[in-house]
């Protein structure tokens, strides 16, 4: 098996990042149906909204947000490090995404509604095949 | 479509229950139904079974158990909806005129993996590395949503917890039967905020039954058949959020638009509602959502003492309060909720969650609910949402 093996991949942790050559070029995606014009994050087949089949128009979503609500979470995932902060973001196409928040200490008087965050993405796994996963994260502007 | 009675109901009591099969919880259920309607297995034309984790197969496994009459089965599963949605399909198995005496059961073993249960592969699961997906972080958001809008305070939310955990002290039925004074959820662990420890329903077992019938025969039986006055199902309508944040309002919104249009009767006619307080940070929302109160008043709501048991804080209570109690503040119902405890005491065994919440309502409409009876109850809700996301909402009555 390990002489078949592909030589290890770097790889978007969710559908909706896509990686430059450099992590500075990678950037949010997402989709916008032509006939409605319903903005989702991620690709889309079909329209939830419009019922339509699209065609959809991939879109950059930005990398700058404010922070809609947020949570810190203290009872996390065994590979997780708790506690950490959790936010959704508000970008300015009118979408929102589920995401962690950095660059401060979790602690509730550090997060406010509305607050500005940006991008950034970085490594955070690694699957028995060597393959690195890329997650995109906010902090604070 | 012809009137539905519930003629039978039970519920075991929620909890662990490591050495039995989910299929023995829901017989035993299936079983104290039946004799509290006083019928047997052979009437029973048709079984809905509900049950998240062992989805295929599991209404069957439960007959094996209770007694393989060859009926019809179907195997439900809906997220937290889940028995409440095979509660809903029994009534309509009724209401067509397809039969007359027909079951259901939610049933649920969830052990004790807790919140942290299959969360996939550790090199490409997405919790904690692109947000939290896990329901306390999702409820908690979803408070932080209502403090974001109307400026909620963390206690408000825990005194949902305070009340609930006062009323399971009186539920023999509840997984958990201890008070917790505000200081003491407060001052919880913290789970995701604004929930600590104590604003989060338990994982555990259980099992609950109903048995239904045509109200034309349903006399046959008992004297007192419990209507079903509304049955409605809702799902999450398009959101611009894009299901981020689960939007857990709008459905149960318009799920009891309709159920108040279908029973005729409104949040000002309930005697009592069990709603879906999987976490303290739900039960207010659902205030708003249920129009017991207007938005973004239902920390007033709960300071008022109007959803406690004899609609009013228990002395021993008021201390603490007295600091969110607004005086000018005056609430349009009367309505206690979560006379059981709520899922906070009572549990929340996925499948079973549904069917136990009309229980809950039949036991008090009977005047069968002990030191927890709401007085002269004549009408109540049922509502229960699971997330992905199914809402349903019972109204029954006298």
């Amino acid at each position: 098996m390990a002489e078949n093996a592909a030589a290890p991949e770097v790889r978007p942790l969710v559908p909706h990042l896509t990686l430059g050559a450099t992590r500075d070029q990678d950037y949010l995606s997402g989709s916008k149906c032509t006939k409605c014009k319903a903005v989702y994050v991620g690709p889309r087949m079909f329209c939830g909204r419009c019922s339509g089949a699209g065609p959809f128009e991939a879109i950059r979503l930005s990398d700058t947000g404010e922070v809609y609500v947020w949570s810190i979470i203290h009872q996390a995932t065994p590979y997780v490090k708790a506690p950490y902060a959790v936010a959704i973001v508000d970008l300015p196409e009118g979408v929102a995404v589920n995401t962690n928040i950095e660059g401060i200490e979790p602690d509730p008087k550090n997060l406010k509604f509305g607050m500005k965050v940006k991008m950034f993405t970085e490594k955070v796994s690694e699957d028995r095949e060597g393959n690195s996963y890329i997650a995109y994260k906010f902090r604070p502007v | 479509m012809r009137e539905v009675a519930i003629i039978g109901v039970s519920m075991i009591k929620f909890g662990r229950y490591p050495d039995r099969d989910f299929s023995q919880l829901a017989a035993q259920a299936g079983l104290e139904a039946l004799k509290d309607a006083g019928a047997e297995m052979k009437q029973v034309e048709a079984l809905y079974s509900g049950n998240l984790y062992a989805t295929s197969g599991s209404g069957q496994r439960i007959l094996q158990q209770m007694g393989q009459t060859g009926i019809p089965v179907v195997n439900v599963a809906n997220a937290c909806a889940t028995g409440s949605t095979a509660f809903r399909e029994a009534y309509f198995a009724i209401a067509s005129g397809a039969y007359d005496v027909v079951m259901a059961v939610g049933s649920e073993q969830m052990g004790k993996q807790g919140l942290l249960g299959s969360r996939g592969d550790p090199a490409t699961s997405l919790e904690g590395r692109v947000g939290s997906y896990m329901m306390p972080a999702v409820f908690g958001m979803a408070g932080m949503e209502h403090m974001r809008a109307y400026g909620t305070q963390q206690e408000h939310f825990a005194l949902a917890s305070v009340k609930n955990h006062f009323h399971s002290t009186q539920n023999p039925l509840a997984q958990y039967q201890k008070e917790s004074p505000l200081d003491e959820v407060l001052s919880g662990r913290m789970i995701a905020y604004p929930n600590t420890l104590l604003m989060c329903c338990p994982t555990g077992d259980g099992a609950a039954a109903a048995v239904l019938c045509s109200m034309e025969k349903a006399r046959q039986f008992t004297t007192q058949p419990i209507k079903i006055a509304a049955s409605v199902l809702t799902s999450d309508p398009f959101s611009d959020r894009d299901l981020t944040l689960p939007d857990i309002n709008t459905l149960t919104r318009n799920a009891a638009k309709i159920a108040y249009e279908q029973a005729g009767l409104g949040p000002k006619d309930l005697s009592q509602v069990e709603l879906h307080d999987c976490f303290a940070t739900a039960e207010l929302l659902h205030y708003e959502n249920l129009g017991l109160c207007g938005d973004g008043e239902a920390g007033k709501h709960v300071a008022s003492g109007a959803p406690w048991v004899g609609n009013k804080i228990p002395t021993k209570y008021a201390e603490d309060v007295a600091p969110f109690v607004d005086k000018t503040y005056k609430p349009t119902t009367t309505a206690v909720v979560n006379a059981s405890g709520g899922l906070l005491s009572k549990g929340h065994p996925l499948g079973a969650t549904g069917v136990a919440n009309i229980a809950e309502i039949v036991f008090h409409l009977r005047g069968q609910a002990g030191g927890r009876q709401v007085e002269g109850s004549k009408v109540g809700l049922a509502h229960v949402i699971g997330l992905c996301s199914a809402c349903t909402i019972h109204i029954v009555t006298k």
